[in-house]
Protein backbone atom coordinates (compact mmCIF):
# COMPACT_ATOMS: atom_id res chain seq x y z
CA UNK A 1 0.00 0.00 0.00
CA UNK A 2 2.99 2.51 0.88
CA UNK A 3 4.22 1.34 -2.79
CA UNK A 4 5.65 3.88 -4.92
CA UNK A 5 5.28 6.93 -4.76
CA UNK A 6 4.09 7.53 -8.29
CA UNK A 7 1.73 4.50 -8.39
CA UNK A 8 -1.39 5.07 -10.17
CA UNK A 9 -4.01 6.08 -7.25
CA UNK A 10 -6.10 3.43 -5.78
CA UNK A 11 -9.64 4.58 -6.34
CA UNK A 12 -11.84 3.42 -3.90
CA UNK A 13 -15.46 4.10 -2.84
CA UNK A 14 -13.89 4.90 0.99
CA UNK A 15 -13.14 8.34 0.08
CA UNK A 16 -16.88 9.41 1.02
CA UNK A 17 -15.79 8.45 4.90
CA UNK A 18 -13.37 11.52 4.61
CA UNK A 19 -15.80 13.51 2.92
CA UNK A 20 -18.50 12.71 5.50
CA UNK A 21 -16.47 13.56 8.66
CA UNK A 22 -15.50 16.97 6.96
CA UNK A 23 -18.75 17.44 5.86
CA UNK A 24 -19.81 16.15 9.43
CA UNK A 25 -17.98 19.45 11.06
CA UNK A 26 -19.09 21.46 8.20
CA UNK A 27 -22.31 21.05 9.27
CA UNK A 28 -22.11 22.34 12.68
CA UNK A 29 -20.65 25.83 11.47
CA UNK A 30 -22.53 25.82 7.64
CA UNK A 31 -24.63 28.91 8.88
CA UNK A 32 -21.48 31.46 9.18
CA UNK A 33 -19.40 29.53 6.85
CA UNK A 34 -21.69 30.30 4.38
CA UNK A 35 -21.98 33.23 5.43
CA UNK A 36 -18.60 34.03 5.53
CA UNK A 37 -17.98 32.15 1.89
CA UNK A 38 -20.35 34.97 0.11
CA UNK A 39 -19.91 38.22 2.03
CA UNK A 40 -16.13 38.96 0.51
CA UNK A 41 -17.23 38.53 -3.03
CA UNK A 42 -20.48 40.04 -2.63
CA UNK A 43 -18.66 43.15 -0.88
CA UNK A 44 -16.80 43.75 -3.73
CA UNK A 45 -19.34 42.64 -6.81
CA UNK A 46 -22.18 44.83 -5.31
CA UNK A 47 -19.43 47.41 -4.40
CA UNK A 48 -17.54 48.11 -7.98
CA UNK A 49 -20.90 46.35 -9.83
CA UNK A 50 -22.78 49.73 -8.64
CA UNK A 51 -20.12 51.55 -7.89
CA UNK A 52 -17.89 51.55 -10.71
CA UNK A 53 -20.25 50.09 -12.67
CA UNK A 54 -22.72 53.28 -12.84
CA UNK A 55 -19.10 54.98 -14.64
CA UNK A 56 -18.95 52.31 -17.12
CA UNK A 57 -20.49 52.48 -20.25
CA UNK A 58 -21.92 50.01 -21.60
CA UNK A 59 -19.02 48.08 -23.61
CA UNK A 60 -18.93 44.31 -22.04
CA UNK A 61 -22.73 43.09 -24.18
CA UNK A 62 -24.16 43.13 -20.46
CA UNK A 63 -24.40 45.74 -17.68
CA UNK A 64 -20.78 45.90 -15.78
CA UNK A 65 -22.73 44.40 -12.37
CA UNK A 66 -23.71 41.45 -13.98
CA UNK A 67 -20.02 40.97 -16.03
CA UNK A 68 -18.53 41.07 -12.58
CA UNK A 69 -21.37 38.46 -11.46
CA UNK A 70 -20.15 36.11 -13.80
CA UNK A 71 -16.44 36.84 -12.79
CA UNK A 72 -17.21 36.33 -9.11
CA UNK A 73 -19.13 33.20 -9.23
CA UNK A 74 -15.74 31.73 -11.00
CA UNK A 75 -13.32 33.17 -8.77
CA UNK A 76 -15.24 31.90 -5.58
CA UNK A 77 -15.16 28.24 -6.72
CA UNK A 78 -10.90 29.35 -6.87
CA UNK A 79 -10.82 31.00 -3.71
CA UNK A 80 -12.99 28.35 -1.79
CA UNK A 81 -11.14 25.41 -2.65
CA UNK A 82 -7.95 27.06 -2.31
CA UNK A 83 -8.61 28.31 1.41
CA UNK A 84 -9.84 24.47 2.15
CA UNK A 85 -7.31 22.59 0.43
CA UNK A 86 -4.79 24.69 2.19
CA UNK A 87 -5.60 25.66 5.34
CA UNK A 88 -8.12 23.65 6.62
CA UNK A 89 -5.70 20.67 4.78
CA UNK A 90 -3.23 21.49 6.33
CA UNK A 91 -4.77 21.56 9.99
CA UNK A 92 -5.93 18.39 9.19
CA UNK A 93 -2.79 16.66 7.88
CA UNK A 94 -0.13 18.16 9.86
CA UNK A 95 -1.47 20.48 13.28
CA UNK A 96 -4.28 18.16 14.37
CA UNK A 97 -3.13 15.13 12.99
CA UNK A 98 -6.34 13.93 11.81
CA UNK A 99 -5.28 11.52 8.42
CA UNK A 100 -2.95 10.26 10.99
CA UNK A 101 -5.49 8.68 13.14
CA UNK A 102 -7.78 7.82 9.79
CA UNK A 103 -4.83 6.34 8.24
CA UNK A 104 -4.50 3.47 11.44
CA UNK A 105 -7.81 2.58 10.41
CA UNK A 106 -8.89 0.64 6.91
CA UNK A 107 -8.54 3.56 4.91
CA UNK A 108 -5.49 4.40 2.97
CA UNK A 109 -3.87 7.87 2.12
CA UNK A 110 -5.16 7.60 -1.70
CA UNK A 111 -9.05 7.93 -0.21
CA UNK A 112 -7.66 10.54 2.01
CA UNK A 113 -6.32 12.53 -0.31
CA UNK A 114 -9.53 11.85 -2.81
CA UNK A 115 -11.70 12.65 0.08
CA UNK A 116 -10.09 15.98 0.66
CA UNK A 117 -10.19 17.39 -3.20
CA UNK A 118 -13.85 16.03 -3.78
CA UNK A 119 -14.57 17.52 -0.20
CA UNK A 120 -12.51 20.90 -1.14
CA UNK A 121 -14.59 20.87 -4.23
CA UNK A 122 -17.64 20.40 -2.62
CA UNK A 123 -17.41 23.43 -0.93
CA UNK A 124 -16.16 25.62 -3.66
CA UNK A 125 -19.50 24.17 -5.19
CA UNK A 126 -21.78 25.13 -2.52
CA UNK A 127 -19.98 29.17 -1.47
CA UNK A 128 -20.01 29.74 -5.64
CA UNK A 129 -23.53 28.49 -5.96
CA UNK A 130 -24.16 30.57 -3.26
CA UNK A 131 -22.98 33.35 -5.18
CA UNK A 132 -24.86 32.50 -8.49
CA UNK A 133 -28.10 32.20 -6.71
CA UNK A 134 -27.37 35.63 -5.53
CA UNK A 135 -26.53 36.63 -8.71
CA UNK A 136 -29.94 35.21 -9.97
CA UNK A 137 -32.23 37.41 -7.55
CA UNK A 138 -30.65 40.44 -8.25
CA UNK A 139 -31.68 39.63 -12.21
CA UNK A 140 -27.84 39.23 -13.22
CA UNK A 141 -28.34 35.93 -14.81
CA UNK A 142 -30.13 35.69 -18.27
CA UNK A 143 -31.49 32.25 -18.63
CA UNK A 144 -31.67 29.01 -17.68
CA UNK A 145 -28.47 28.09 -19.56
CA UNK A 146 -26.59 29.16 -15.79
CA UNK A 147 -27.72 26.06 -14.65
CA UNK A 148 -24.49 24.36 -16.80
CA UNK A 149 -22.35 26.77 -14.57
CA UNK A 150 -23.23 24.01 -11.05
CA UNK A 151 -20.91 21.50 -13.12
CA UNK A 152 -18.36 23.72 -14.24
CA UNK A 153 -18.15 25.18 -11.12
CA UNK A 154 -16.82 21.95 -8.99
CA UNK A 155 -14.91 20.93 -11.58
CA UNK A 156 -13.17 24.28 -11.17
CA UNK A 157 -13.16 23.16 -7.44
CA UNK A 158 -11.37 19.82 -7.54
CA UNK A 159 -8.52 22.04 -9.87
CA UNK A 160 -7.91 23.83 -7.46
CA UNK A 161 -8.53 21.89 -4.75
CA UNK A 162 -5.83 19.82 -6.55
CA UNK A 163 -3.42 22.63 -6.62
CA UNK A 164 -3.64 23.55 -3.27
CA UNK A 165 -3.09 20.16 -1.74
CA UNK A 166 0.04 20.34 -3.75
CA UNK A 167 0.92 23.23 -1.72
CA UNK A 168 -0.60 21.46 1.43
CA UNK A 169 1.97 18.51 1.38
CA UNK A 170 5.37 20.80 0.57
CA UNK A 171 4.35 23.52 3.46
CA UNK A 172 6.13 23.15 6.97
CA UNK A 173 3.84 25.72 8.13
CA UNK A 174 0.68 28.03 7.59
CA UNK A 175 2.86 30.90 6.31
CA UNK A 176 3.74 28.89 3.35
CA UNK A 177 0.75 29.35 1.71
CA UNK A 178 1.04 33.17 1.64
CA UNK A 179 3.54 32.51 -1.32
CA UNK A 180 0.83 30.92 -3.25
CA UNK A 181 -1.88 33.32 -2.81
CA UNK A 182 0.28 36.30 -3.44
CA UNK A 183 2.38 34.78 -6.65
CA UNK A 184 -0.70 32.91 -8.03
CA UNK A 185 -4.51 33.56 -6.70
CA UNK A 186 -4.31 37.27 -6.24
CA UNK A 187 -2.45 38.05 -9.97
CA UNK A 188 -5.06 35.55 -11.34
CA UNK A 189 -7.65 37.52 -10.10
CA UNK A 190 -6.44 40.38 -11.88
CA UNK A 191 -5.45 38.74 -15.20
CA UNK A 192 -8.35 36.20 -15.61
CA UNK A 193 -10.85 38.60 -17.06
CA UNK A 194 -12.95 39.04 -13.61
CA UNK A 195 -12.67 42.60 -13.05
CA UNK A 196 -12.36 43.60 -16.79
CA UNK A 197 -11.99 42.15 -19.59
CA UNK A 198 -8.17 40.61 -20.32
CA UNK A 199 -7.82 42.16 -23.76
CA UNK A 200 -7.36 45.67 -21.75
CA UNK A 201 -4.13 43.79 -20.77
CA UNK A 202 -1.01 44.55 -22.83
CA UNK A 203 -0.78 41.56 -25.32
CA UNK A 204 2.42 39.53 -23.80
CA UNK A 205 -0.08 39.60 -20.57
CA UNK A 206 -3.09 38.15 -22.29
CA UNK A 207 -1.08 36.09 -23.94
CA UNK A 208 0.03 34.35 -20.89
CA UNK A 209 -3.17 35.03 -18.81
CA UNK A 210 -5.22 32.96 -21.42
CA UNK A 211 -3.71 29.54 -20.14
CA UNK A 212 -4.54 29.94 -16.21
CA UNK A 213 -7.51 27.75 -14.81
CA UNK A 214 -8.94 30.88 -13.42
CA UNK A 215 -9.14 32.07 -17.25
CA UNK A 216 -10.52 28.98 -18.26
CA UNK A 217 -13.48 29.06 -16.08
CA UNK A 218 -14.08 32.43 -16.26
CA UNK A 219 -14.51 32.01 -20.40
CA UNK A 220 -17.45 29.20 -19.44
CA UNK A 221 -18.77 30.44 -16.37
CA UNK A 222 -19.54 34.29 -18.67
CA UNK A 223 -21.39 33.44 -21.09
CA UNK A 224 -23.43 30.48 -19.66
CA UNK A 225 -24.76 33.61 -16.95
CA UNK A 226 -25.15 36.00 -20.41
CA UNK A 227 -27.43 33.35 -22.54
CA UNK A 228 -24.85 32.25 -24.06
CA UNK A 229 -22.74 29.09 -25.30
CA UNK A 230 -18.97 29.27 -24.70
CA UNK A 231 -16.48 29.29 -27.50
CA UNK A 232 -14.50 26.70 -27.31
CA UNK A 233 -15.98 25.23 -24.65
CA UNK A 234 -14.28 21.64 -25.26
CA UNK A 235 -10.71 23.67 -25.30
CA UNK A 236 -11.64 25.28 -21.73
CA UNK A 237 -13.04 22.09 -20.20
CA UNK A 238 -10.29 20.16 -21.38
CA UNK A 239 -7.19 22.68 -19.58
CA UNK A 240 -9.71 22.70 -16.43
CA UNK A 241 -9.47 18.61 -15.95
CA UNK A 242 -5.93 18.57 -16.56
CA UNK A 243 -5.42 21.25 -13.94
CA UNK A 244 -7.38 19.05 -11.54
CA UNK A 245 -5.82 15.41 -12.86
CA UNK A 246 -2.11 16.43 -13.04
CA UNK A 247 -1.79 18.54 -9.78
CA UNK A 248 -3.88 15.44 -8.08
CA UNK A 249 -1.28 12.73 -8.87
CA UNK A 250 1.62 15.39 -7.80
CA UNK A 251 -0.60 16.27 -4.63
CA UNK A 252 -1.21 12.35 -4.22
CA UNK A 253 3.24 11.36 -5.04
CA UNK A 254 3.84 14.30 -2.36
CA UNK A 255 1.74 13.23 0.57
CA UNK A 256 2.41 9.78 -0.09
CA UNK A 257 6.33 11.22 0.29
CA UNK A 258 5.55 13.05 3.26
CA UNK A 259 3.28 10.91 5.47
CA UNK A 260 4.17 7.15 4.55
CA UNK A 261 7.96 7.20 4.46
CA UNK B 1 -1.60 -18.79 17.14
CA UNK B 2 0.65 -16.06 16.38
CA UNK B 3 -1.18 -12.78 15.68
CA UNK B 4 1.73 -11.30 14.19
CA UNK B 5 5.22 -12.49 12.89
CA UNK B 6 7.81 -10.32 11.52
CA UNK B 7 11.35 -11.44 9.89
CA UNK B 8 14.25 -10.15 9.47
CA UNK B 9 12.81 -6.11 9.09
CA UNK B 10 14.89 -3.51 7.99
CA UNK B 11 14.23 0.29 7.41
CA UNK B 12 16.36 2.83 6.48
CA UNK B 13 15.58 6.71 6.21
CA UNK B 14 18.48 8.16 4.15
CA UNK B 15 22.26 6.69 5.30
CA UNK B 16 20.37 6.01 8.61
CA UNK B 17 19.26 2.38 9.26
CA UNK B 18 16.37 3.03 11.82
CA UNK B 19 15.13 -0.66 12.44
CA UNK B 20 18.15 -2.72 11.46
CA UNK B 21 17.02 -6.37 11.30
CA UNK B 22 14.55 -7.59 13.97
CA UNK B 23 12.16 -10.36 14.64
CA UNK B 24 8.94 -10.39 16.14
CA UNK B 25 6.32 -12.65 17.49
CA UNK B 26 3.00 -11.96 19.13
CA UNK B 27 0.92 -15.17 20.54
CA UNK B 28 -3.09 -14.61 20.55
CA UNK B 29 -4.03 -13.08 23.99
CA UNK B 30 -0.54 -11.61 25.44
CA UNK B 31 0.66 -8.42 26.03
CA UNK B 32 4.13 -7.33 24.31
CA UNK B 33 6.54 -4.74 25.16
CA UNK B 34 8.68 -2.95 23.03
CA UNK B 35 11.26 -1.18 25.25
CA UNK B 36 13.49 1.06 24.62
CA UNK B 37 14.94 4.97 24.73
CA UNK B 38 13.55 7.56 22.51
CA UNK B 39 14.76 7.07 19.32
CA UNK B 40 15.51 3.44 19.27
CA UNK B 41 12.96 2.80 16.45
CA UNK B 42 10.01 1.30 18.41
CA UNK B 43 7.79 3.85 16.65
CA UNK B 44 8.92 3.23 13.15
CA UNK B 45 8.57 -0.67 14.05
CA UNK B 46 4.92 -0.15 14.87
CA UNK B 47 4.94 1.63 11.23
CA UNK B 48 5.56 -1.13 9.69
CA UNK B 49 3.86 -3.64 11.39
CA UNK B 50 0.19 -1.58 10.31
CA UNK B 51 1.76 -1.19 6.78
CA UNK B 52 1.83 2.65 6.77
CA UNK B 53 5.82 2.12 5.59
CA UNK B 54 7.61 0.01 3.68
CA UNK B 55 10.60 -2.36 4.92
CA UNK B 56 13.49 -2.11 2.56
CA UNK B 57 13.10 -5.73 3.44
CA UNK B 58 11.99 -8.38 5.65
CA UNK B 59 8.60 -9.73 6.15
CA UNK B 60 5.50 -9.30 7.84
CA UNK B 61 2.37 -11.33 8.76
CA UNK B 62 -0.57 -9.68 10.73
CA UNK B 63 -3.64 -11.35 11.80
CA UNK B 64 -2.19 -13.87 9.14
CA UNK B 65 -2.08 -11.09 6.29
CA UNK B 66 0.75 -10.42 4.26
CA UNK B 67 1.81 -6.66 5.12
CA UNK B 68 2.16 -3.95 3.88
CA UNK B 69 0.41 -5.77 1.02
CA UNK B 70 -2.88 -6.72 2.66
CA UNK B 71 -2.23 -3.71 5.29
CA UNK B 72 -5.82 -2.63 4.94
CA UNK B 73 -7.45 -5.72 5.11
CA UNK B 74 -5.53 -6.64 8.31
CA UNK B 75 -5.94 -2.81 10.05
CA UNK B 76 -9.63 -3.86 9.77
CA UNK B 77 -9.26 -5.93 12.92
CA UNK B 78 -6.43 -3.88 14.30
CA UNK B 79 -7.09 -0.56 16.81
CA UNK B 80 -4.45 1.64 17.29
CA UNK B 81 -3.40 4.09 20.28
CA UNK B 82 -1.26 6.43 18.62
CA UNK B 83 1.75 8.49 20.55
CA UNK B 84 0.41 11.32 20.46
CA UNK B 85 -3.49 12.35 20.52
CA UNK B 86 -5.50 12.78 17.53
CA UNK B 87 -8.78 12.76 18.73
CA UNK B 88 -10.89 15.07 16.65
CA UNK B 89 -11.16 18.53 18.20
CA UNK B 90 -14.25 19.60 16.10
CA UNK B 91 -16.36 17.03 17.70
CA UNK B 92 -17.87 15.65 20.74
CA UNK B 93 -16.91 12.46 22.73
CA UNK B 94 -19.75 10.59 21.36
CA UNK B 95 -18.63 12.22 17.46
CA UNK B 96 -15.26 11.18 17.57
CA UNK B 97 -16.42 7.55 17.61
CA UNK B 98 -19.32 7.22 15.52
CA UNK B 99 -16.77 9.17 12.75
CA UNK B 100 -13.76 6.78 13.30
CA UNK B 101 -16.11 3.65 13.16
CA UNK B 102 -17.47 4.95 9.57
CA UNK B 103 -13.49 4.66 8.40
CA UNK B 104 -14.00 1.05 9.52
CA UNK B 105 -17.02 0.71 7.33
CA UNK B 106 -19.29 0.13 9.76
CA UNK B 107 -22.89 1.42 9.41
CA UNK B 108 -24.54 4.00 11.81
CA UNK B 109 -27.01 1.73 13.42
CA UNK B 110 -24.00 -1.00 14.69
CA UNK B 111 -21.59 2.23 15.93
CA UNK B 112 -24.74 3.85 18.05
CA UNK B 113 -25.22 0.52 19.61
CA UNK B 114 -21.29 0.13 20.58
CA UNK B 115 -21.11 3.63 21.91
CA UNK B 116 -22.44 3.52 24.87
CA UNK B 117 -20.11 0.66 26.16
CA UNK B 118 -16.93 2.22 24.60
CA UNK B 119 -17.94 5.19 26.66
CA UNK B 120 -18.87 3.48 30.05
CA UNK B 121 -15.66 1.47 29.25
CA UNK B 122 -13.25 5.14 28.75
CA UNK B 123 -15.48 6.18 32.20
CA UNK B 124 -16.96 9.18 30.50
CA UNK B 125 -20.65 8.70 30.68
CA UNK B 126 -21.30 12.37 31.81
CA UNK B 127 -19.28 13.80 28.82
CA UNK B 128 -21.13 12.21 26.05
CA UNK B 129 -21.88 15.43 24.79
CA UNK B 130 -18.73 17.50 25.71
CA UNK B 131 -15.99 19.09 23.06
CA UNK B 132 -12.49 17.14 23.40
CA UNK B 133 -11.36 20.95 23.91
CA UNK B 134 -12.65 20.41 27.32
CA UNK B 135 -11.21 17.11 28.76
CA UNK B 136 -8.29 16.51 30.54
CA UNK B 137 -5.42 14.70 29.23
CA UNK B 138 -6.19 11.30 30.94
CA UNK B 139 -9.54 11.62 29.49
CA UNK B 140 -8.37 12.17 26.07
CA UNK B 141 -5.94 8.80 26.46
CA UNK B 142 -9.46 7.01 27.72
CA UNK B 143 -11.15 8.29 24.82
CA UNK B 144 -8.21 7.37 22.35
CA UNK B 145 -8.36 3.92 23.67
CA UNK B 146 -11.92 3.44 23.42
CA UNK B 147 -11.60 4.55 19.80
CA UNK B 148 -9.45 2.02 19.48
CA UNK B 149 -11.82 -0.56 20.17
CA UNK B 150 -14.60 0.99 18.11
CA UNK B 151 -14.26 -2.11 15.51
CA UNK B 152 -13.89 -4.99 18.12
CA UNK B 153 -10.31 -5.61 17.40
CA UNK B 154 -8.49 -8.54 17.56
CA UNK B 155 -4.95 -7.02 18.30
CA UNK B 156 -4.29 -3.79 19.69
CA UNK B 157 -0.81 -1.25 19.10
CA UNK B 158 -0.24 1.20 21.66
CA UNK B 159 2.54 3.34 21.19
CA UNK B 160 3.41 4.66 24.25
CA UNK B 161 -0.38 4.60 25.96
CA UNK B 162 0.61 6.78 29.29
CA UNK B 163 3.53 8.76 28.24
CA UNK B 164 2.61 12.60 30.16
CA UNK B 165 -0.18 10.96 31.86
CA UNK B 166 -0.04 11.83 35.79
CA UNK B 167 -0.32 8.69 38.06
CA UNK B 168 -4.04 8.32 38.97
CA UNK B 169 -4.52 8.13 35.32
CA UNK B 170 -1.70 5.79 33.98
CA UNK B 171 -3.27 3.21 37.11
CA UNK B 172 -6.45 3.71 35.15
CA UNK B 173 -5.46 2.95 31.81
CA UNK B 174 -2.93 0.11 32.93
CA UNK B 175 -6.55 -1.19 34.78
CA UNK B 176 -8.34 -1.03 31.18
CA UNK B 177 -5.68 -2.57 29.66
CA UNK B 178 -5.61 -5.50 32.00
CA UNK B 179 -9.14 -5.63 31.45
CA UNK B 180 -8.82 -6.19 27.27
CA UNK B 181 -6.47 -8.96 28.47
CA UNK B 182 -8.81 -10.86 30.45
CA UNK B 183 -11.29 -10.44 27.92
CA UNK B 184 -8.43 -12.29 25.07
CA UNK B 185 -7.46 -9.52 23.35
CA UNK B 186 -3.41 -8.93 22.33
CA UNK B 187 -1.70 -6.28 22.94
CA UNK B 188 1.40 -5.03 21.40
CA UNK B 189 2.51 -1.47 22.81
CA UNK B 190 5.75 0.31 23.07
CA UNK B 191 7.10 1.73 26.26
CA UNK B 192 9.98 3.50 28.35
CA UNK B 193 8.66 3.33 31.49
CA UNK B 194 9.99 -0.04 33.49
CA UNK B 195 7.07 -0.07 35.54
CA UNK B 196 4.46 -0.55 32.97
CA UNK B 197 6.29 -2.96 31.05
CA UNK B 198 6.66 -4.86 34.56
CA UNK B 199 2.86 -4.59 35.25
CA UNK B 200 1.34 -5.24 32.20
CA UNK B 201 4.06 -7.76 30.01
CA UNK B 202 4.29 -11.01 29.62
CA UNK B 203 7.12 -10.69 27.60
CA UNK B 204 8.72 -8.14 26.69
CA UNK B 205 11.95 -7.20 24.08
CA UNK B 206 14.28 -4.41 24.51
CA UNK B 207 15.62 -2.49 21.38
CA UNK B 208 18.09 0.00 20.90
CA UNK B 209 19.84 1.57 17.63
CA UNK B 210 17.10 -0.26 15.69
CA UNK B 211 17.86 -3.87 17.44
CA UNK B 212 16.57 -5.98 19.79
CA UNK B 213 19.02 -6.49 22.30
CA UNK B 214 17.44 -8.74 24.88
CA UNK B 215 14.03 -10.03 25.31
CA UNK B 216 12.12 -12.58 27.65
CA UNK B 217 9.64 -12.13 30.58
CA UNK B 218 10.50 -9.35 32.58
CA UNK B 219 11.83 -12.20 36.07
CA UNK B 220 13.93 -13.70 32.88
CA UNK B 221 15.48 -10.32 31.97
CA UNK B 222 16.33 -9.27 35.48
CA UNK B 223 17.74 -12.96 36.02
CA UNK B 224 19.64 -12.64 33.17
CA UNK B 225 21.07 -9.47 32.79
CA UNK B 226 21.28 -8.07 35.67
CA UNK B 227 22.82 -9.04 39.59
CA UNK B 228 19.50 -9.54 42.13
CA UNK B 229 20.56 -6.80 44.58
CA UNK B 230 21.13 -2.94 44.04
CA UNK B 231 22.74 -0.81 45.83
CA UNK B 232 22.87 2.69 45.71
CA UNK B 233 25.16 5.02 47.86
CA UNK B 234 25.14 8.72 48.08
CA UNK B 235 26.02 11.37 50.00
CA UNK B 236 29.97 13.38 49.87
CA UNK B 237 32.82 11.06 49.45
CA UNK B 238 30.51 8.37 47.83
CA UNK B 239 32.64 8.37 45.03
CA UNK B 240 36.23 7.98 46.66
CA UNK B 241 34.31 5.20 49.16
CA UNK B 242 33.35 3.35 45.75
CA UNK B 243 37.22 3.85 44.04
CA UNK B 244 38.52 1.75 47.44
CA UNK B 245 35.56 -0.27 48.65
CA UNK B 246 32.86 -0.94 45.99
CA UNK B 247 35.41 -2.91 43.80
CA UNK B 248 35.87 -5.64 46.16
CA UNK B 249 32.34 -5.98 47.84
CA UNK B 250 30.41 -5.96 44.59
CA UNK B 251 29.92 -7.68 40.73
CA UNK B 252 29.88 -3.99 39.28
CA UNK B 253 29.40 -0.88 40.05
CA UNK B 254 28.44 2.31 38.05
CA UNK B 255 28.65 6.12 38.44
CA UNK B 256 26.34 8.42 37.69
CA UNK B 257 26.66 11.76 38.86
CA UNK B 258 26.66 11.90 42.66
CA UNK B 259 25.37 8.48 42.71
CA UNK B 260 27.30 4.97 42.86
CA UNK B 261 24.80 2.15 41.95
CA UNK B 262 26.69 -1.68 43.26
CA UNK B 263 25.01 -4.73 42.06
CA UNK B 264 25.67 -7.28 43.94
CA UNK B 265 24.71 -11.19 44.24
CA UNK B 266 24.93 -10.82 48.31
CA UNK B 267 24.65 -7.58 49.43
CA UNK B 268 25.47 -8.74 53.44
CA UNK B 269 29.32 -7.78 53.42
CA UNK B 270 28.36 -4.39 51.37
CA UNK B 271 25.62 -3.41 53.94
CA UNK B 272 27.92 -4.36 56.46
CA UNK B 273 31.09 -1.95 55.55
CA UNK B 274 28.23 0.82 54.89
CA UNK B 275 27.03 0.56 58.01
CA UNK B 276 30.54 1.76 59.20
CA UNK B 277 30.60 4.95 57.36
CA UNK B 278 28.12 7.47 58.69
CA UNK B 279 28.74 10.19 55.94
CA UNK B 280 27.28 7.63 53.41
CA UNK B 281 23.64 7.38 53.02
CA UNK B 282 22.40 4.58 50.77
CA UNK B 283 19.39 2.34 49.44
CA UNK B 284 19.06 -1.51 49.38
CA UNK B 285 16.86 -2.99 47.41
CA UNK B 286 16.17 -5.77 43.97
CA UNK B 287 17.12 -5.12 41.16
CA UNK B 288 14.06 -4.33 38.40
CA UNK B 289 13.89 -4.01 34.83
CA UNK B 290 15.11 -0.54 34.94
CA UNK B 291 18.65 -1.82 35.86
CA UNK B 292 18.42 -4.05 33.13
CA UNK B 293 17.76 -1.10 30.87
CA UNK B 294 19.90 0.94 31.88
CA UNK B 295 22.93 -2.06 32.13
CA UNK B 296 21.86 -3.01 27.95
CA UNK B 297 21.07 0.96 26.66
CA UNK B 298 23.94 2.85 28.94
CA UNK B 299 23.17 6.02 30.74
CA UNK B 300 23.28 8.23 28.47
CA UNK B 301 21.28 10.68 27.37
CA UNK B 302 19.09 10.09 24.18
CA UNK B 303 17.36 13.43 22.93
Amino acid sequence: MAANLFSPPQLSARFIHVWRRNALVWRKLAIPSLLGNLADPMLYMLGFGYGLGRLLPDTFGTSYIAFLAAGTVASSAMMSASFEAMYSGFSRMHVQRTWDAILNAPVTLDDVVIGEVVWAATKSFMASGAVLVVATALGLVKSWLALWVLPVIFLTGLAFASMGLVMTALSPSYDFFMYYFTLFITPMMLLCGVFFPNDQLPHALQQAAVVLPLAHAVQIVRPLMNDALPAALVVHLSALALYAIIPFHAALALTRRRLLQ
Amino acid sequence: MSQLTARALRKSYGKREVVSGIDLELEAGECFGLLGPNGAGKTTTLRLCLGLTEPDSGTISLLDLPVPRAARAARARVGVVPQMDNLDPDFTVRENLLVYGRYFGLRDVEINERIPRLIDFAGLAARTGDSIRALSGGMKRRLTLARALVNDPDILFLDEPTTGLDPQARHLIWERLRQLLSQGKTIFLTTHFMDEAERLCNRLAIMDRGRIIAGGTPRELIDTHIEPHVVEVYGDGAQGWADTHAGRLSERCEHAGETVFCYVRDADPLLAELERQPALRYLHRRANLEDVFLRLTGRDLRD
